[in-house]
């Protein structure tokens, strides 16, 4: 769930009675869980909004290798930083396949990477929190890329084929990268008295950011009625939401850290964990732009995209000049 | 060869592979375009695995109970082997592309010719790396040909960036004590038989990328010896922090 709040340009939910037989085929398609293909015909709002749900995912893998690779070149033993290098690869990789997962809706990588740096295009809130110790490198794989399965998985199951095949790659990945993250926070937790410390900060920081990771709640949204209805939302935000707290809270027990939520009880009623009353100002502040890293990200992705324009351009003119001169030496 | 010099021996590969994965680590996320971001890694992570084998042998012929941890974070520069070219910094995509190809080409040498080395483990180390070293190898040579022969700028940056780091080159054909026991013990490469060959193979991709070959040969050197360049101490003081602030702590 690096998408989130995504828009479908549409104001209410399109109904059976108001479609044309192209969209009741495509309708009736999606109902009988057969795969959407690239060249299949497909309702304009339908591709719009997998763009900007497809987009919004690769931009926060890409932006995502920033707070990890601010402690990448500081990790502290040669294993975590091997360790660390192949998760932060992972994610370029993922970016990649989701770019062209988002190409084959007939856009461009460069324009996504212009609409993002030009801020037109959003990528997940979470990665505008800093890491600021090395416990955040595990919170990172523990809480950001567990909560990101929560919604991952499901879309592996999605109506859009290039998506779902995407997403099947993805999870396998991320399931390690969690794994990692939790073995990095029972480190910290087993260790010394400053370390332990270390991994109660990092979730003190890094707990409500998780959880707003899934949106506010949508039971009322047109939006998320709408992709549910095209079947590239599967499921709630509140539900996702519930999944990630009654899966977090006994491994946040098991490691002796505290979530930092008094109102956290376990609901017998119910059986899932009741929660406080989340922040939603700051969630709404944080994608306005006024979160703690939100200038710091862009400005170094932007720089890099920048400070490459010449490396690109050289790599562009060579391969002409090859083609060049391979169509000299054929005449 | 004594365990001292084998020891010296093998801190020389594996703090210039660390040290070489440190500088493309510093690359995350900033890379001209994603592939070449995770290329970068993919060869860090490449080194950094080399650097554990290395490391952790280097630990076992010494005897004093160091890993290859203790040997990485709690040794300061005057004790670190690597050679003087790799702890250059990253500066821009030619510099890096530049050191890369000036190493990968004598490390590719050196492997192969370890691979034969009376030495069994560094015989495996070597055979195992070579693999992994000849498609760098095959990578930083395209790019030089790519930047070399692309637009007048980034023509003008490699060959900057060539003439920058010549000077740090040199060195890795010099043998002192320490290599010359490791040859004569058939333990590691004759670094003096290296040179020709390892001019040639640079030699061809920098004329195929229109560039020129520096004149001048002057070699900076002590990179072995321990005397850095001022860049090593501030590599190992990021790399180093939290060993160094939390000594006791298990990680």
């Amino acid at each position: 769930m690096y998408a989130q709040m995504v828009d479908t340009g549409l104001k209410q939910v399109a109904e059976a009675t108001g479609m044309s037989p192209e969209e009741s085929a495509f309708q009736a398609r999606v109902d009988a869980d057969v795969k959407v293909e690239p060249k299949d015909w497909m309702p304009e709002a339908y591709r719009r909004t997998l763009v900007r749900q497809i987009q919004q995912h690769a931009h926060s893998e890409i932006v995502g290798m920033l707070p990890e690779g601010n402690w990448v070149t500081r990790a502290p033993s040669l294993k975590r930083k091997a360790i660390l290098m192949a998760k932060i690869q992972d994610e370029g990789g993922h970016g990649l396949y989701l770019y062209s997962a988002a190409e084959t809706l007939g856009v461009s990588r460069d324009n996504l990477i212009d609409d993002l740096h030009a801020g037109r295009s959003k990528y997940s809130s979470i990665f505008n929190y800093p890491t600021l110790n090395w416990a955040d490198i595990g919170a990172i794989g523990w809480l950001v890329d567990g909560a990101a399965i929560m919604n991952q998985i499901p879309l592996c199951r999605c109506s859009y084929g290039p998506y779902a095949r995407a997403m099947v790659r993805i999870c396998k990945e991320e399931s390690f990268h969690q794994r990692q993250g939790f073995d990095i926070m029972l480190a910290m937790c087993r260790g010394t008295p400053e370390q332990k410390a270390m991994a109660q900060d990092s979730l003190d920081r890094w707990w409500w950011p998780s959880l707003m990771m899934f949106g506010p709640s949508d039971a009322e949204s047109v939006h998320s009625a709408q992709s549910m209805r095209w079947k590239i939302k599967l499921l709630s935000n509140d539900e996702l939401r519930q999944r990630f707290v009654d899966q977090t809270v006994p491994q946040a027990e098991f490691l002796g850290l505290r979530v930092p939520d008094p109102e956290l009880r376990w609901n017998d009623e119910r059986g899932h964990y009741d929660v406080g009353t989340i922040d939603w100002k700051e969630f709404q502040d944080v994608l306005r732009g006024h979160g703690p890293c939100n200038r710091d990200r862009i400005r170094t992705r932007t720089k890099a995209w920048e400070d490459g324009e010449w490396v690109r351009e050289a790599a562009v003119a060579h391969a002409r000049k090859r083609a060049e001169r391979a169509a000299r030496a054929a005449a | 060869m004594t365990p001292s010099d084998r020891f010296d021996f093998l801190l020389r590969m594996g703090d210039s592979t660390l040290v070489l994965a440190q500088r493309l680590s510093e690359w995350v996320g900033k890379g001209p375009v994603i592939e070449e971001d995770i290329a970068l890694t993919n060869v860090g992570l490449d080194l950094i695995g080399q650097a554990r084998m290395w490391l952790s042998y280097a630990g076992e012929v010494e005897a004093r109970g160091r890993d290859e941890d203790a040997l990485a974070f709690r040794r300061d520069a005057h004790e670190f082997r690597n050679a003087l070219l790799v702890e250059q910094p990253n500066g821009d995509y030619a510099e890096t592309m530049a050191r890369q190809f000036l190493f990968d080409h004598w490390h590719l040498l050196a492997l192969k010719a370890m691979e034969r080395s009376r030495d069994e483990r560094v015989a495996a180390i070597a055979a195992k790396s070579s693999k992994e070293v000849a498609y760098h190898v095959e990578r930083s040579t395209d790019w030089v040909i790519r930047l070399g022969d692309g637009t007048d700028v980034s023509h003008r940056r490699m060959q900057d960036a060539v003439d920058g780091l010549w000077m740090f080159a040199g060195e890795l054909f010099l043998p002192d004590a320490v290599d010359a026991a490791a040859r004569e013990a058939g333990v590691g490469p004759d670094l003096a038989a290296l040179a020709a060959p390892w001019r040639s193979a640079v030699g061809a991709a920098l004329a195929e990328a229109t560039l020129t070959m520096p004149g001048d040969d002057w070699a900076q050197r002590g990179g072995r010896q321990g005397r850095h360049t001022e860049h090593l101490g501030h590599l190992l003081t990021e790399m180093q922090f939290l060993q160094r602030a939390y000594p006791d702590a298990k990680w």
